[in-house]
């Protein structure tokens, strides 16, 4: 205590509990100037920009959902047209399918058709040929034989009358050959 | 033999409550004026950097914050989110202007008593606490007459309890709502920054006086110096709990005056 006295020489004892007035005045003073700053120029600007910023987000947020929305109609739409494509392509191949059956069909029957009738002329174009050539050949065959045999025998065909009818017993044999 | 303690401070060992009643600086070196001394000065260069700190920071505002606006919203924010809103809930949002001045205000005057070659604090003066602590007294009674009308003062001194026990409940409660509170406020804020100081003071001119005394304790001596930068660190720790805790009473007890009756 002797050396604190020595040390503040002159001043009156302080009591750290009992408040000075000037203190009192001066921290009343320079807290209520700090109040009024911050309080009116400060704080309101950052509540505003707190609130601005949950808007910000707020919006994109929804925007964002709403962009998600849109994607997952245009999802829905684009699925929908597939599938009916989809159908339309498999019923468009049946009926293909179908139609190429009944192409085949008639070209095989046309094909038949036409393969029966060429058949039948040539048959018939046949059995013609085969008639004239008979015919031609009786009607040669008579003259080659009796020149044949008019070679063979000369002149020694006394009896025209028998040779005549030997004549025509053979080419009636012949006849009867021919149509077998 | 006096050459530590004359040129660091003119202070003797032990330290005294004088050594908080520094002499004034206008006029130079007088004793019991107190208008303009080291303790005001650091009041006003207290508010003065923080209203130019947050009115830099927030000259523009961005949605998307530069740093230093993104420092000043996180020091609204906490006192916003963590104190008004936490304690007093969804209508805390309008307290929390207010808070955060106080907070701010406590912070940095407490921040005073560890910063280097000012090393004291303003709030070890009880003045300032007992102005803060008077707002805040003012301001929940003030709420809850605002709220609740003159039967505040039964909300706040009947507790819901048996009749039989109430002529005991009910000077506990006037005693410790409306007679305590500021006191304790106050004190607990000044005693804390008060003791850190004194503790400061005591391992600094303690090394001083120990080295003077006996240049074989010089080692002692260094011990003592190391043990003051330690107790710096504590120190910082008390300068923002206590900062925390007068903003947190401050919001607890208009919680209560907002609150329903019980």
């Amino acid at each position: 205590m002797l050396t604190y006295l020595a040390a503040a020489e002159g001043a009156t004892e302080h009591n750290p509990i009992v408040p000075v007035w000037q203190e009192i005045v001066v921290g009343s003073v320079a807290f209520g100037v700090l109040c009024f700053v911050l309080i009116k120029f400060v704080f309101p600007q950052m509540e505003k920009t707190f609130q601005a910023r949950v808007d910000a987000i707020e919006g994109g947020i929804k925007r964002a959902e709403a962009a998600q929305a849109e994607a997952n109609q245009l999802l829905e739409q684009y699925k929908a047209q597939l599938a009916e494509a989809r159908t339309e392509a498999a019923r468009i191949r049946d009926e293909a399918r179908a139609d190429a059956e009944g192409i085949r069909q008639d070209v095989l029957a046309k094909a038949r058709e036409e393969s029966d009738r060429i058949i039948a002329a040539g048959n018939e174009q046949l059995s013609a040929q085969r008639d004239s050539i008979v015919r031609e050949l009786r009607s040669e065959v008579g003259t080659i034989a009796v020149d044949l045999a008019s070679k063979i025998v000369g002149e020694a065909l006394a009896d025209e009358a028998r040779t005549r009818g030997t004549v025509e017993r053979f080419i009636a044999d012949l006849d009867t050959a021919g149509q077998r | 033999m006096v050459i530590g303690q004359s040129t660091v401070l003119a202070a003797a060992f032990p330290p005294s409550v004088e050594d908080f009643y520094l002499p004034s600086i206008l006029p130079w070196g007088e004793h019991n004026a107190y208008w303009f001394t080291k303790i005001t000065v650091l009041v006003w260069v207290a508010v003065a950097a923080i209203i130019i700190f947050f009115l830099m920071s927030y000259r523009k505002p961005q949605l998307v914050p530069t740093k230093k606006q993104w420092l000043a919203e996180s020091i609204y924010g906490f006192v916003r989110n963590n104190i008004a809103v936490d304690m007093i809930g969804p209508q805390g949002v309008r307290f929390a202007p207010y808070l955060t001045t106080l907070f701010m205000f406590i912070l940095v005057n407490n921040f005073f008593g560890i910063l280097p070659l000012v090393q004291i604090s303003p709030m070890s003066h009880i003045a300032f606490p007992a102005v803060l602590a008077v707002v805040s007294y003012v301001m929940f009674i003030w709420v809850g007459i605002r709220k609740h009308g003159i039967g505040y003062f039964k909300m706040a001194v009947v507790p819901n309890a048996p009749l039989g026990i109430l002529p005991l409940l009910v000077p506990i409660e006037i005693f410790s709502n409306f007679l305590v509170r500021p006191f304790s406020l106050a004190v607990r804020l000044f005693a804390n920054m008060f003791a850190g100081h004194m503790l400061l003071l005591v391992f600094t001119l303690g090394g001083f006086a120990m080295i003077n005394a006996n240049v074989l304790l010089a080692p002692v001596s260094v011990l003592s110096w190391v043990l003051t930068i330690a107790i710096t660190f504590l120190e910082f720790m008390v300068i923002c709990l206590q900062a925390y805790v007068f903003t947190v009473l401050t919001a607890s007890y208009v919680q209560g005056s907002l609150a329903d009756e019980h």
